[in-house]
């Protein structure tokens, strides 16, 4: 390009050192170096969604069979015994991974959808359309969720679309907040302006622009925001607003045997039983932190020196 | 540590590093960084380290300190200081070392300083902490330092906080604090980078003659050749973490020896005949704009001739990216219009049509926030071609293939992200991003000067040839009066949000200059070890 003599030229100076990995092999990679937490957690989730797609198939019994002895003790016949009408402990748990997840996870999505696309319009117009939807957001925050949602379920009623959509409403503010702000240190960068002046709409430059750069941060935060859901249906299950019978879940199972508690110094199993199916909640929002912890300390570049 | 002094007299090693090998951690593997360097240093000596980013210098600069940042280890070599080996000390020892007899002077002062801290006690800590002498003596000794360092009200600006002085005053302050504990040795990494050349000169002097005055040895880091001939009695020139060569400071400007070190040299050379037109594409006249309440330009009138290129000059919160903001529609004018060949272009971005926006493009200062990291080269500068000429699938990547041949990269970049391209490639690609919209106008802000001498001179060619062959005009920003040399037709000179003076490159750089154009064109560092010496002493002698 210039005299032979200069040492120059632009396609000879290299970058950083390199080695360009296809999505797979940086998996693969980021897998291997997991560490045991992380192993343990994905694990766990992996088990739970089995549990859950092939719910149908592993339970000895159906979801809604009732059987003649209430309250029957563990045995090979009844694994975890019986509840108050007789229908299997085990089965019910098996079936209720399928549904309170199934219900926890449409309802976490449809809340990134509204919350995540409400912010990223705010952060980009930072003007009234901001303004608006931030004091909205405000107000929605200022009223206690979980006292919220029972009045909103006892109004509408407590169908499933109900559950979902009033949840996925109230619990998007949480992700329209977290979004606008990541959002935001992404719209003042000088590409969203190049997309700008391009003369680029508000939909690519959301999509196409700024999306990409604030994936990591919301994909932790779904793990989160999914328990949460989870277990906000536990509780309005348990409180008797959520899921309805005969449909199984693990919130109103809770309820529905909470009595057996009052035996543990007769029977030991018995008084476990209610408690299986909060264990079972623990362990799942155990899991899910783990890998989110383990995800936000990959992408956010907090590492310790080497 | 008490009896402290700068003992041992002139010219006596105070530091040997021989043989320095580091390694860096990325990409899953140690990738050498540094590979054999040997440095000595005498006391009362100034060695300038220069070389192009990722040559090691500073990385070198801090293994001085016996320090490695996280993510680097030393694997080879030994650093004497003063007859101990700083590789073999301990943590506790090195630690007794920093801050009190090898003190370090960053390049940003504001990131360095505590913010919740008045600036005395920052500069003293170092001092108090070792003990070296009663507090109220440090205090009265910071005071001095800072009259020696020209700080305007030296006995009060140590009561303010970081954030009530300027980044000059900041600067100073900080090589205050460095100098209190009196220490044997400062690491000075790139300390005016980030300064206006105007503040450069006045932070240039005043470090100089303070290392003067105590006789301390120093290592400069520093890219700007010119700024390091003024400091260093030796320079050494590094690149690719090995010794290019190293000789005094008056031998290596007058008689480089390596290939690599003439090229360094020779980019300040160059420099564009100036040509004149009379077909204006874009008038600017009688802009008035505020951010605010706060009034940033105040009738500016500016007009740039077709096919030529006009630099606009002036030192930070002169209003010169302001102009280029009024020009793209992104801060819309109170006042005034902008016309583009010959028809008034609507003052806000929305009201503008695609054809409008296609016909104005921008390149930025750093091509890093310019790209979103995200997408490939290929995506990057196939948008424009998708947007503008609809183009798709295999039209569009053979568009983007010859562009990227436009600007003398090949296919092979089509895939990468921007992660994985050098400095000059990046801002390559945004060049390429600009002329896919095959546009009358570029507005360059800053283009180069986040780069090294020799990228730069890259740059600079590929847009001066791209003008010759597309006719494209360029507003180019640029505080570096060697840049404007290089590239312009016409200067514009921007002082507070006006325009002091606009007209051919060389009636505007021939004497006589209106007193703010003087006094910016003889601040840019000339390659003369005795440029600062003469030129301070220009200046007292017309301020008598």
């Amino acid at each position: 390009m210039t005299e032979p003599s200069s040492p120059y030229s632009a396609t000879s100076e290299t970058g950083q050192t390199f080695k360009r990995r296809g999505r797979w092999e940086r998996m693969k990679i980021a897998l291997k170096k997991a560490p045991w937490s992380a192993r343990l957690g994905m694990f766990v989730v992996f088990i739970y969604f089995f549990t859950a797609i092939f719910a149908p198939m592993i339970a000895p019994y159906g979801e809604a069979q009732v059987f003649p002895e209430p309250f029957a003790i563990w045995s090979a016949e009844h694994l975890l015994g019986t509840d108050q009408i007789g229908r299997d402990v085990f089965t019910r748990i098996i079936y209720g991974a399928r549904n309170s997840m199934g219900i926890a996870l449409v309802t976490t999505l449809l809340s990134f959808f509204i919350g995540g696309g409400l912010g990223l319009v705010a952060a980009i117009d930072r003007h009234w359309v901001d303004q608006g939807l931030s004091r909205m957001v405000d107000v929605l925050m200022a009223i206690p969720s979980l006292i919220f949602a029972l009045m909103l379920l006892s109004i509408f009623g407590s169908s499933a679309l109900n559950l979902i959509l009033i949840i996925a409403v109230l619990d998007s503010t949480r992700v329209y907040r977290l979004t606008r702000a990541v959002a935001i240190n992404v719209a003042v960068m000088d590409y969203v302006e190049v997309a700008r002046l391009r003369g680029d709409g508000l939909g690519w430059i959301m999509r196409r622009e700024i999306l990409p750069n604030i994936m990591p941060p919301l994909v932790a935060e779904f793990g989160i925001r999914f328990c949460f859901v989870f277990l906000m249906i536990a509780a309005l299950s348990f409180l008797g607003v959520g899921i309805q019978p005969p449909t199984a879940d693990w919130g109103s199972m809770v309820r529905e045997n909470a009595s057996l508690i009052q035996f543990a110094k007769y029977d030991l199993k018995a008084a476990i039983t209610p408690l299986l199916p909060a264990g079972a909640i623990a362990v799942l929002t155990v899991a899910v932190n783990f890998i989110v912890d383990w995800f936000l300390h990959q992408t956010s570049g907090l590492r310790d020196g080497r | 540590m008490e009896d402290k002094t700068n003992g041992g007299g002139r010219g006596q090693i105070l530091l040997e590093m021989k043989d320095i090998h580091i390694e860096g951690f990325s990409d899953e593997t140690w990738h050498p960084m540094i590979k054999g360097v040997d440095l000595t240093l005498r006391r009362g000596e100034v060695l300038g380290l220069i070389g192009e980013s990722g040559a090691g210098k500073s990385t070198l600069g801090k293994a001085a300190m016996g320090y490695t940042q996280p993510g680097c280890r030393l694997t080879g070599g030994s650093i004497m200081f003063d007859g101990m080996d700083l590789t073999r000390i301990s943590r506790a020892q090195s630690k007794a070392l920093w801050g009190t007899r090898i003190a370090y002077v960053a390049q940003s002062a504001a990131a360095s300083f505590n913010p919740a801290h008045r600036l005395i006690d920052q500069t003293i800590r170092a001092a108090n902490r070792a003990r070296l002498r009663p507090e109220e003596d440090s205090r009265a000794d910071a005071v001095e330092l800072y009259t020696k360092l020209q700080l305007a009200a030296p006995e009060t600006i140590g009561q303010r906080y970081p954030h009530q002085v300027s980044g000059g005053q900041l600067q100073r302050i900080m090589t205050a604090m460095a100098m209190s504990p009196r220490p044997d040795l400062i690491i000075f990494d790139e300390p005016t980078t980030a300064l206006d050349v105007t503040t450069q000169v006045e932070v240039l002097s005043a470090m100089r003659s303070i290392v003067d005055e105590f006789d301390t040895a120093a290592i400069y880091i520093t890219h700007d050749l010119a700024v390091v001939s003024q400091m260093a009695d030796v320079i050494k020139v590094l690149r690719h973490g090995e010794e290019i060569e190293e000789a005094a400071t008056t031998q290596m400007l007058t008689a480089p020896e390596e290939p690599y070190t003439k090229s360094l040299w020779s980019v300040r050379a160059l420099e564009k005949p100036e040509e004149t037109s009379a077909d204006t594409i874009l008038s600017v006249e009688n802009i008035e704009a505020a951010y605010g309440a706060t009034k940033v330009l105040n009738d500016v009138t500016i007009k740039v001739p077709r096919g030529r290129t006009v630099a606009v000059v002036g030192e930070s919160g002169s209003g010169k990216s302001t102009v280029a903001r009024v020009i793209c529609g992104l801060l819309p004018q109170s006042r005034g219009q902008v016309s583009f060949n010959g028809q008034a272009l609507p003052p806000a971005l929305k009201d503008r049509s695609i054809d409008q926006l296609r016909r104005v493009q921008m390149i930025y200062q750093s091509a890093d926030t310019a790209m979103n990291p995200r997408q490939t080269v290929g995506e990057i500068i196939g948008r424009p071609l998708e947007f503008y000429q609809g183009l798709t699938g295999s039209a569009r990547d053979r568009r983007v293939i010859e562009m990227l041949k436009m600007i003398e990269l090949d296919e092979r970049f089509f895939d990468r992200l921007p992660s994985e391209l050098s400095g000059g490639q990046k801002q390559r690609i945004c060049i390429a991003r600009a002329l896919a919209a095959e546009p009358d106008l570029i507005i360059c802000d800053e283009v180069t000067s986040a780069l090294d001498q020799i990228v730069q001179e890259g740059i600079l060619k590929l847009l001066l040839k791209l003008q010759k062959d597309l006719g494209i005009s360029y507003l180019f920003i640029t505080h570096d009066i060697a840049v404007v040399k290089a590239i312009s037709d016409e200067i514009v000179v921007m002082y507070q949000g006006e325009v002091v003076e606009q007209g051919p490159k060389n009636q505007i750089l021939e004497p006589p200059h209106p007193a703010y154009t003087d006094l910016l064109l003889s601040s840019v560092p000339q390659m003369d070890p005795n440029w600062l010496s003469n030129l301070l002493e220009e200046r007292e002698a017309a301020v008598k």
